[in-house]
Order: structure tokens, then sequence, then C-alpha cells
């Protein structure tokens, strides 16, 4: 039976006191995610549950229990307090779906200092702009990504340590670099959780917006009421259920709901570090006979095109609960997933700044496919008037998203950025910057950005970023990046480009610009095609027009072009 | 054109745009998607390298993940459109 029951009671008896309880939470007390994920759970008797099932390529496996993942974070944690790592230093995990990825996040997290995942397949640049941001004093790695690190260290100061967790001992180590073998290092039985309270900052995210460098999110041990509460009801993970998060830790679900929400539950969760093919997805599936997934529309609709008949080659039936977030889920995969699974992936609606989930359907609740479903009780959210904010009572007119702030797992701040940070609310209204609609049932319809920020595979590009680097390719005179319509990603990078003289417009030259991008970025922020032009609409004062590039890639109207220097 | 000639010459860009391990070892049959090593991403970036090189079009449907997943089984790809 579900935990979720009626929607409408959950709501109107709602307090965030029913995760504060069933999580012993005092306020004034102590309070450490790092703890809650792994001693908590086994001070209750759960040391012997699997915590983690692990399988990488050839289907090499290895599995945590709960004492297992006790007794190594307290190695993670106390190997960086022996290098000098204190309470708020920020710490970056930049790993593959490893175990010391999500064991070294509550690792970090006991100590009192900052986790800071980052997506492992940023190029130099990427890793950079955020390790600077925020000023990290230590990065944890693999042998394969510390080449990236080594390139851009001169420019660091502040990172003291770079930590190699599968270093071989072919090569010398360099400068701050330092050997770690998590599995292997001498059992560490007690350590004590740093004594972080409510307010002390937990993990740091960095996502993208359309202008200026991206933005570190802080977050907070208190954000452990909504991933707790969110991962309970939403994702309906019980104790004997296996469950699968397929986001990987450097984006804010794979932390939240691969992370912090099964761990502090208790629960059983299987990571498979594997590249994307839906046999090796099925497979794993049946094989570890999963019952909760947590998916992403792109990886959904990939599937969908790998087609049918391939799900019939695997049973299956052990899928009890999907759920799906990272951009909004068309009706198909919806009606789809009910053909081939017998059960309708659940929509959820949420963003690295909130922290845990927003908008959702339900265990239970009734699903209208394409919808996003309704506001997680304690969450207040509506559509407001694009100009005025001001809440639109009658349903189906399209505004922005706002959500009136204050629920735990809330951002407190954009890193050294408050000014951004405060710009994100209008009337009392928190603004994610979706546009949707609200049905007569109160269902929640995803419209579209309200921004250039580009949304790929549910990873968010900002154009702005993808602009500066290719500024640095000896080719490029000027550009403008926009998103094009893509039937797996929703949405995929586009640039167009004009040329300094001396360069030819072919195939190999864009080939060369999009490979300099994917590696000095991240291959998501790879245009997939590059549009070589002789010039680009501008506004008279000079700025580049990207709606009207925006408008071409989607056929709409150009609308207003009053302020257009030329019509190139 | 050979196969081994393509294999040479897929497997050498593979290893200089894709690999970012000195020390990884990539053979003709390493496991290139399910191996981590090329994401869906960047297989378009390798799609177009095969495109412009040897003057071909690979249609979507047949630039799948399994058909991705090694420098021989790319070769094989390669070979129906060349």
């Amino acid at each position: 039976m579900a935990y979720f029951g009626n929607y409408d009671d959950h709501v109107r008896q709602f307090s965030w006191s029913i995760a504060e309880k069933e999580l012993e939470y005092q306020e004034g007390k102590p309070f450490n995610i790092g703890w809650h994920c792994s001693d908590r759970i086994c001070a209750r008797g759960q040391g012997g549950k699997t915590a983690l099932i692990w399988e990488g390529l050839g289907g090499h496996e290895k599995r945590y229990t709960y004492n297992d993942l006790r007794i190594r974070s307290n190695v993670v944690g106390a190997f960086l307090q022996s290098l000098g790592i204190a309470p708020e230093d920020r710490v970056c995990l930049f790993m593959d779906k490893i175990p010391e990825l999500y064991i070294g996040c509550v690792g970090i997290l006991k100590t009192g200092a900052i986790a800071q995942p980052l997506f492992s397949a940023f190029g130099d640049e990427s890793l950079f702009v955020r390790l600077e941001n925020a000023g990290t004093s230590a990065i944890i790695t693999q042998r394969k990504h510390v080449s990236k690190v080594r390139k851009i260290i001169d420019r660091l100061p502040n990172l003291k340590h770079i930590i190699i967790v599968d270093y071989d001992g072919k090569k010398p180590l360099q400068e701050r670099e330092v050997a770690f073998d998590m599995d292997q290092s001498p059992a560490v039985e007690s350590f004590d959780a740093h004594p972080t309270t409510r307010e002390s900052p937990s993990v740091l995210h960095y996502t993208s917006g359309t202008t200026g460098l991206p933005k570190g999110v802080k977050h907070v041990h208190y954000s452990l009421i909504s991933q707790y509460l969110t991962t309970k009801w939403v994702l309906d993970i019980h104790d004997d259920d296996i469950y699968w998060c397929t986001a990987d830790p450097g984006w804010v679900t794979g932390t939240s709901y691969g992370i912090i929400g099964p761990f502090s539950m208790g629960a059983t969760q299987c990571v498979m570090d594997v590249g994307f093919s839906a046999e090796a997805w099925y497979r794993f599936i049946e094989k570890q006979r999963i019952t909760v997934w947590y998916s992403a529309p792109t990886a959904i609709r990939s599937l969908m095109k790998a087609g049918d008949e391939i799900v019939r080659k695997f049973d299956l039936s052990c899928l009890r609960h999907l759920a799906s977030v990272g951009e909004p889920l068309n009706p198909e995969a919806v009606i789809w997933s009910e053909k081939v699974f017998g059960k309708m992936f659940h929509d959820t609606y949420w963003q690295t700044e909130t922290g845990s989930i927003m908008i959702s359907n339900y265990p239970g609740m009734k699903i209208k496919p394409g919808s996003m479903g309704k506001p997680f009780p304690g969450i207040t959210a509506t559509i407001l008037d694009t100009r005025s904010c001001e809440p639109i009572p009658e349903p189906g007119r399209i505004g922005l998203i706002g959500l009136k702030p204050g629920w735990p797992s809330m951002m407190r701040t954009y890193w050294k950025n408050e000014a951004t940070y405060q710009g994100k609310f209008k009337n009392g209204w928190y603004l994610p910057g979706d546009r949707a609609r609200i049905d007569s049932d109160g269902y929640f319809w995803f419209v579209g950005r309200d921004d250039d920020v580009i949304n790929t595979g549910g990873h968010l590009v900002s154009p702005f970023e993808v602009e500066s680097a290719l500024l640095e390719h000896q080719s490029v005179a000027e550009s403008a990046v926009v998103s094009k319509p893509d039937e797996v990603n929703m949405e995929v990078v586009k640039a167009f480009v004009a040329l300094k003289p001396g360069f030819n417009a072919d195939q190999d030259l864009e080939l060369d610009i999009m490979n300099f991008i994917r590696k000095k970025l991240s291959p998501l922020a790879m245009p997939q095609e590059i549009e070589f032009v002789s010039g680009l609409p501008k506004t008279r004062s000079g700025k580049i027009m990207r709606r009207i590039l925006h408008a071409k890639e989607w056929g709409e109207e150009i609308g207003d072009t009053s302020t257009l220097e030329n019509d190139e | 054109m050979q196969d081994q000639e393509i294999k040479e010459i897929v497997l050498k860009y593979v290893i200089s745009e894709y690999v970012e391990d000195d020390d990884q070892e990539v053979t003709y049959d390493t496991p290139l998607i399910s191996g981590g090593i090329v994401d869906s991403f960047s297989m378009v970036s390798l799609k177009r390298f095969l495109e412009n090189k040897y003057k071909i079009s690979i249609p979507d449907e047949k630039a799948s993940p399994e058909a991705f997943d090694s420098v021989t089984k790319i070769v094989k790809l390669v070979k129906e459109f060349i």
C-alpha cells in the first residue's frame, strides 16, 4: 500500500513536522545529513541491510550494507580531516557513478564540509569556473579525469588537494595530488559527525542561467526534511523495495534522490555505471529486481525508440512504481510506459534551486498524461501573470510558475551572488523561470522556459556560456546559441556562427568547433548543429536577438522586429 | 577501402578525441558507449566525423548506441554506406 493516500487529505493535514518527527529533528540540536544517511539507519538495527548495489562494465558488482556505508563514509570523513579539511570547506566530487561518489558525499557531509558534486563529463573550463567560484579546497576524482584538473590547477590557488581514488602507482603523483583507496583503507568504526545544525550548508550544486557564469546553489542540512518526505511520498520507497535512480549525482536529482533521499530512508538502491543502451537497462532491472525506478524523459524516449520488442525479452514484472524528472514528460511516453511496463511514469517537477520535488503526480492519484501533477503538500504553487506577477485566478491561462518560499530544501542563496538570488523573487513568490497553466482540476501543465536557457536531456545549458566559449575558437568572430527541437532530448544546442576572415565554412570546421566546445565545456553543451552565417540579427544597440533565431528553429512567429538592425 | 584501414583511422580518432586517460587501453572491441568513453551527446560528433571522412550519410535510425559501441561495430556500419 502506498504511503501517500488521498491528496486533498494530505494537503489539509500537512505540516513539515511530520518529517521532523520521523527524523527526530529538534530545533537547535545537531542535524547532519551524513549521519542520518548512515549511522541513524544502523542505530535503528538495519546495519546489515544492503544500502548500495553498484554495477560497472561487464557486470562487475559491488555491494555495501548500511554498516559498510557508515564505516566507509567514516573513512572518507577521517581522511578529509587528516588533510585539514574543515567545516564549510568545499569538497568537490568529480567522478563517474562509482561507489566513492555516493559514499564520499555522505562522508563529506559528516565532516561538516560542503559537498560540491560536478558532472564528470565537464570539460576543463566548465570545471574551472565552478571550482574557482566555490573556492574549492579539495577535489575527489579518478585517474581518468585528473588530466582535466591538472590543466587548470595553476589557476586555482585555493585547491589544495586532488584526491585520486583509483591510483595504481604506475605514474608518479603530481603537485597537490594524493592517493586514497576508500575500500582498502582501515575501517574507521567511530567518527563523530560534525554537529551541523539546521542552517549549516550541505551541498553546493551549480546550475546554468541565461547570462553570466554558472550559479552555485547553496543548500543546507535542513533540506533533508523535504528530501526525505518527498522520497517517501512521491517515490513511495518501502523497506523491501529495490530502488534505481538513473540520474548522475553531478546533477541535483542524483544527489537529492540518488543519495540523500533513499539513504535517509534506509532504502536499498542500485547504481549502474554503464553507458546507455535499452538492453543494458532492461537487463539491469531484471537482474536486480528493481521495483521503484526514477528516470528522465530523454531516457524514456530513448527506450521508446528502441522499440517494444526488446522489452519482451526481459522479465520486468518486478517494477512497481515509475517516476520521471528533468524536463516535461510527453503524454506519449506516459501512455507507452503503461503499455509496455503496465505502469505509468509519474512526472515530477522541481529544479536545482528547490532542492526537492515541488509538483508531482502521486501514487494512487489519477494521472493526466502530459501533466506535471499537483503541488506537494506544504508547497504553495500558482500561476502568475507574466507582467504583474500577481496570481492568475482563473484556470487555463498561461503564466509564470510561482512558489511561495519557506519549504525546508529551498536554496539559501547563490554562492557569492546574493543579488541574483534576490532577483528570483517577485511579489513574495519564488520564480523558477518556467511557464505553465493550471487546469480546472488543479493539475499543472508545463508550457516552456521563460528565458533562453536550453534544457537538453534534462540538463540546463547556458547559451551565454557556450557563446563565450565559441569566441575562444580561433575561427569564430561572433555567435548566437539557441535551442532546436529534438525528438529524444527535447532540445539540443544549435549555434549560429559568423567566421573571421580567412576561414572557410565547411564540414571539417564545423566538427572542429563542435569538438572544441565538447572538450572545453561538456558534451551536453556541444552544438549538435552549427549554421554558418555572414552576420547575426542584432538590435540597433548591437545586442544579438536570440529570440529571432529561436523562433526560426521552432517554427514560431518572429514577433516584433522593430528594433532589428538588419534582417539577415 | 579495407576494413583494417578504416578500423585504424576510427580507433585513432576515438583515442585522440574521446579518451581522457592516457593509460586507458582502447582496442577495436572496447565498449565505447556502454563503457562510458563516448556518451550519447558525443556520439553526434563521432557520427559527423565518419560522415565527413567517408563522404557518407548515416541515417539517425541507424546511429544507435549499439551500432556505435565499438570500433569494429562502427566500421561495420560505415561499410554499409561507403
